[in-house]
């Protein structure tokens, strides 16, 4: 017959070279970029040349430990309490949404449709001094009568759990909603009460969804710095803030290349571990 | 109610009105908590829409002054705006196409045929999203920096292409499981070359996938800061140009696009829905 036919075993790799290849020259070869710019030293008029400056790392490190940490701090409580508003959620609508699962999932990924900048900007407009949310605390006392909720690590950690939380909760209920509910049964039946079928069967077989939402919430957390931005000040910015004026304020390249491969690296290494646990497969769906 | 709450209820006795207050509270806890966790998520949804209705006093549009229609009537009065809604809608519309394209045949081979090599593709297509858009921007930016190329509109392009594929196989694929290849085996018997039975049969049968994950990447572009912010050189988009006004002026017109883009965004995800609901129901 055709070309096709005699050599089937090659149509896999036809379909996948032009996006992988695409994939390759953009994602990959850029690694080899940042890398490389990260050891270069000069100045941005007589230009930026490699030189294996390692000091370009250690600067990073001992200049913006502070805010490594506190976008490391911010992002783990971000995933935390994105974890326990999403995972009643996500269970609710797995075992009692009926006919309306569908519809309840798009008013979770809902906030995703309003552009990222404009709905961090509403967080300003509810946090904001002369706001209801800061007159009802003060009333209650609750808040200082010049306590205030904006510019602060509240406000940005806040902002970040919500501009990541539906990234919790649909591997949440993706898993969740694949759990045979005859096995719930079974172990009810077996004179378990409904605290000891939900943590020794439904938060087991949960799992594969809580590994996947934690990690698509932390990572994307971790390199935030729209939130720091807008609901904080420079005392809450976290390490993307610094990576960001670097490049774009300051064209101090080598400088923020390293501080971007520093963040990537810790990320990675946090990946391999969690996918040493599940598999990648599970991961990509 | 599940059926196993009613076994629990027949095997004891009628509860006490206090055990009976306990009982409801319990049973409808959850639902509460549902209510209230989507009440948080729908709360600066419903800002964005009210805000654009505000009459703002001076540059900012952070406080409630009044009802007004003037920046629906007007959303491009504003110098600059509709040129970024412009830049952006081409950028979605050019790199959500491409990245469709290349993203569909990823996913027809993971799909449907076993190869050496699929672990790494695997790895390859998490990557991207496992990486913050910080990082792949930096990277991104250092690859243009270096080689010289000029920033602009096109390397927006290259870089939404990019961050979109990963996220087009995902959609795709997950559509793609169960697709029955009973019926191109069927149209070959009957004569259709390989080219025919792609355009007569696979194309159809896969067309609701293919636009499922057009429309993701369109929206992902659309909305995409840091990776553009990072690239963009001179060029601005949308969301670049609330950034920019960000500091100086918020003006009602942004929180208008922004509905708009929120209610295409809805109408069509809700016809999704419906959609899926029909086929389901003739199945």
């Amino acid at each position: 017959m055709n070309v096709f036919h005699r050599h089937r075993w090659l149509t896999p790799y036809l379909l996948l070279a032009p996006g992988l290849a695409f994939l390759a020259v953009f994602f990959l070869v850029p690694t080899y970029y940042l890398g490389n710019t990260s050891l270069q030293s000069g100045d941005l008029f007589d230009g930026y040349v490699f030189t294996w400056a390692w000091e370009n790392y250690r600067n990073a490190i001992s200049g913006y430990d502070a805010q490594f940490t506190r976008s490391l701090e911010y992002a783990a409580i971000a995933t935390v309490v994105a974890f326990l508003i999403s995972y009643p959620l996500a269970y609710w609508i797995a075992f009692r949404g009926g006919r309306w699962k569908n519809l309840l999932l798009l008013l979770i990924i809902a906030p995703f449709f309003v552009t990222y900048l404009i709905r961090t900007l509403a967080w300003q407009i509810i946090l904001t001094n002369d706001g209801f949310v800061v007159h009802t605390l003060r009333t209650l006392h609750l808040l200082g009568s010049d306590g205030h909720l904006l510019a602060s690590s509240l406000a940005v950690v806040a902002g970040i759990t919500y501009n990541f939380l539906p990234f919790m909760a649909l591997p949440l209920y993706v898993s969740l909603e694949q759990i045979d509910h005859r096995l719930i049964e079974a172990a009810e039946d077996l004179y378990a009460n409904r605290v000891k079928a939900f943590v020794r069967v439904t938060f087991p077989l949960s799992l594969p969804g809580v590994f996947a939402g934690t990690l698509l919430t932390f990572i994307p957390a971790a390199g935030d710095f729209i939130n720091a931005q807008l609901l904080g000040t420079p005392r809450q910015y976290m390490i993307g803030n610094v990576i960001q004026s670097k490049f774009k304020v300051i064209a101090d390249y080598p400088e923020a290349a390293a501080l971007s491969f520093i963040l990537m690296a810790a990320i990675l290494v946090m990946i391999l571990l969690y996918t040493r646990l599940i598999g990648t497969e599970k991961l990509t769906g | 109610m599940s059926a196993a709450t009613e076994t629990v209820a027949l095997r004891r006795p009628a509860p006490r009105p206090l055990a009976r207050v306990a009982g409801f509270v319990r049973a409808h806890a959850l639902t509460a908590f549902a209510i209230l966790a989507f009440v948080y998520l729908m709360l600066p949804i419903a800002v964005v829409v009210l805000f654009s209705f505000n009459d703002p006093i001076g540059r900012f549009n952070f406080t409630w002054q009044g009802f007004s229609l003037d920046a629906w009537r007007h959303p491009f009065a504003y110098p600059g705006l509709g040129e970024a809604v412009r830049v952006s809608l081409e950028i979605a519309a050019i790199s959500s196409a491409v990245a469709t394209v290349l993203g569909t045949l990823i996913a027809l081979a993971l799909v449907r045929y076993r190869f050496r090599g699929r672990g790494a593709t695997n790895l390859l297509i998490f990557l991207p999203m496992a990486t913050p858009e910080i990082v792949m921007g930096a990277s991104l930016l250092t690859l243009f920096l270096n080689l010289g190329v000029q920033l602009g509109l096109g390397t927006i392009i290259l870089a939404h292409i990019m961050f979109n594929i990963s996220y087009v196989v995902v959609t795709v694929k997950a559509r793609l499981v169960g697709f029955d290849r009973h019926l191109e085996e069927a149209a070959m018997d009957l004569y259709a070359n390989q080219m025919t039975t792609f355009r007569k049969v696979t194309l159809p049968l896969i067309a609701p996938a293919l636009l499922a994950g057009a429309l993701i990447a369109f929206s992902l572009s659309i909305d995409d800061f840091v990776i553009t912010y990072l690239v963009s050189g001179a060029q601005t988009t949308f969301p670049l140009f609330v950034w920019g006004s960000a500091r100086v002026a918020v003006p009602p017109q942004i929180n208008v696009i922004g509905t708009m883009i929120f209610g295409v965004a809805i109408v069509l995800m809700l016809a999704n829905v419906i959609y899926q609901r029909r086929r389901g129901a003739a199945a």
